[in-house]
């Protein structure tokens, strides 16, 4: 295995990703491709899941080094559970991403991992929350990261409006990944969406070949 | 490893203290090359199917360029219904699923329950992250628990995957090749067994550091059948000559006989306390 890494930044597994949240009407919307390389050469897993459910209603995208996500995420989750425990409420999402954050910044020397956390709150909502790679905390109406966001800011600042309705944001958020997985050749494989609303949690799976084409033939 | 270090819940956010150690301790070669670990150079491969899991795995252990060992154990064992196979440093592979092993031991029997899967990946991609890929261990875990039958990896940094087929190792792209053209869900065991034998025989053709024998592991939920080897190599070689030397080939010249003079100086009893 060890052929496969050249001089690519993050040692191991990377996530290479794209990744994307965004508050529509009522709740968020939070998705991901599906695809974990090594090396920038070799893709190691087609159908690794960047979305993680950290508690009931809130989940995390994952970005960079895979190991150091999963183990934030890891820790996360069992903080969030702690809290939750003795709040005896369910935590607010901006709980989960400041776990995430805290995590991030005083270990910041030796992880490489980003994430979007987004989740519904009953104190302020449909949330989403970006924590970079150093530790930053900032709220967001909708937000991208990951290798391939770098191909969808363009699309992502001119479509995106606030107050969409689900299946608006729904075939936004798709039409995103897809331009993402299309350009960048470190993200690939499926679309995880998951759309999460004061009432329950929903998870749809778009299939590669089943993703809206843009000038594809 | 004590009791208490098991189920004990480790202090919260992350101890990195072992890799900057072992970072000191290769600043001590001055520049010079640190000893080459024996590598297993490998080609293991797992496969999940109808009733169970199918790990397979060569038996090849090189060190540089030289096989150390033809006959080199791969599939490891952790629990009665869990099995690991290792690629990357002999040692290290070696040592973390034996360290594996005991601690799920030791849990299992406390606790009264059958270790599961999930538990013993959920130990190694904690212990494997701690120390920031410094272990140099990729490994394929399978086993049938309570919740069904899985196939995890988890990579030398602390990474983890779940899938229904798996290959690691150096020979790990020809395998996967096989893996990827003829997997099937819910193979029988007969399919499965000659799936992953046709796997590890690419790897061994196709890598130079995989070769010699193939062994076979089935896990299901009646027991494990570990089959070593499932598939001898077409290339042995006879040995033609004996290496054993007769005593009195090599004549002794002179004999000198030192009696070791040994006195008692103290001599105590100690009445044990006894019910």
């Amino acid at each position: 295995m060890e052929k496969h890494c050249t001089n690519s930044q993050v040692k191991g597994v990377s996530t290479g990703t794209t990744i994307l949240a965004a508050t529509f009407n009522g709740g968020v919307v939070i998705c991901s491709d599906s695809r974990a390389s090594i090396g920038g050469e070799y893709v190691s897993s087609k159908t690794i899941n960047k979305v993680i459910q950290v508690h009931d209603r809130i989940f995390c995208c994952m970005a960079g080094s895979l190991a150091d996500a999963q183990a934030v995420i890891k820790a996360a989750k069992y903080n969030l559970s702690f809290h939750s425990v003795q709040m005896e409420n369910p935590p607010l999402v901006i709980a989960a991403a400041s776990v995430l954050k805290e995590l991030c910044y005083h270990n910041k020397d030796e992880l490489q991992a980003g994430f979007i956390t987004a989740g519904w709150d009953k104190k302020k909502g449909p949330q989403v929350y970006v924590v970079s790679l150093g530790g930053m905390l900032v709220p967001q109406l909708v937000t991208i990261g990951g290798s391939g966001s770098t191909y969808i800011y363009g699309y992502v600042d001119a479509k995106y409006k606030p107050n969409m309705s689900r299946e608006e944001c729904l075939q936004f958020a798709t039409n995103a990944l897809a331009l993402a997985m299309g350009r960048d050749n470190v993200s690939g494989g499926v679309a995880h969406l998951v759309v999460v609303t004061e009432t329950g949690v929903e998870h749809v799976v778009v299939p590669g070949n089943k993703l809206p084409k843009f000038h594809d033939e | 490893m004590a009791l208490s270090n098991v189920l004990e819940t480790p202090l919260s956010g992350f101890n990195f203290d072992n890799a900057a150690r072992n970072a000191a301790l290769e600043g001590l070669y001055d520049g010079g090359q640190t000893p080459k670990p024996m590598k297993t150079g490998t080609t293991i491969a797992g496969v999940v199917f109808k009733d169970g899991v199918v790990l397979g795995a060569d038996t090849r252990a090189t060190s540089g360029e030289v096989v150390a060992d033809k006959m080199c154990s791969k599939i490891h064992y952790i629990a009665p219904n869990i099995y690991c196979c290792g690629a990357g440093t002999a040692a290290d592979t070696e040592k973390t699923t034996e360290l594996l092993s005991s601690n799920l031991t030791i849990f299992s029997q406390t606790s009264g329950r059958n270790p599961r899967l999930v538990m013993a990946v959920n130990i190694l991609q904690d212990m494997l992250y701690r120390y920031h890929g410094q272990i140099g261990a990729s490994l394929i875990l399978g086993g049938v628990d309570c919740t069904g039958n899985h196939l995890y990896t988890v990579g030398p940094y602390g990474s983890v995957n779940k899938m229904p087929y798996l290959a690691m190792g150096s020979g790990d792209l020809a395998a996967l090749g096989i893996l990827e053209d003829r997997y099937q869900q819910d193979m029988e065991l007969d399919t499965a067994k000659e799936l992953v034998r046709v796997a590890i025989h690419a790897g061994i053709m196709n890598d130079l550091a995989s070769g010699n024998n193939i062994d076979i592991c089935v896990i299901t939920r009646e027991g494990v059948d570990y089959i070593r080897p499932y598939q001898e190599s077409e290339y042995k070689d006879s040995r033609n000559m004996k290496y054993r030397y007769r005593p009195g080939t090599t004549p002794v010249l002179t004999e000198k006989v030192v009696p070791l003079k040994l006195e008692v100086v103290q001599e105590s009893v100690q009445q044990m306390e006894t019910v």
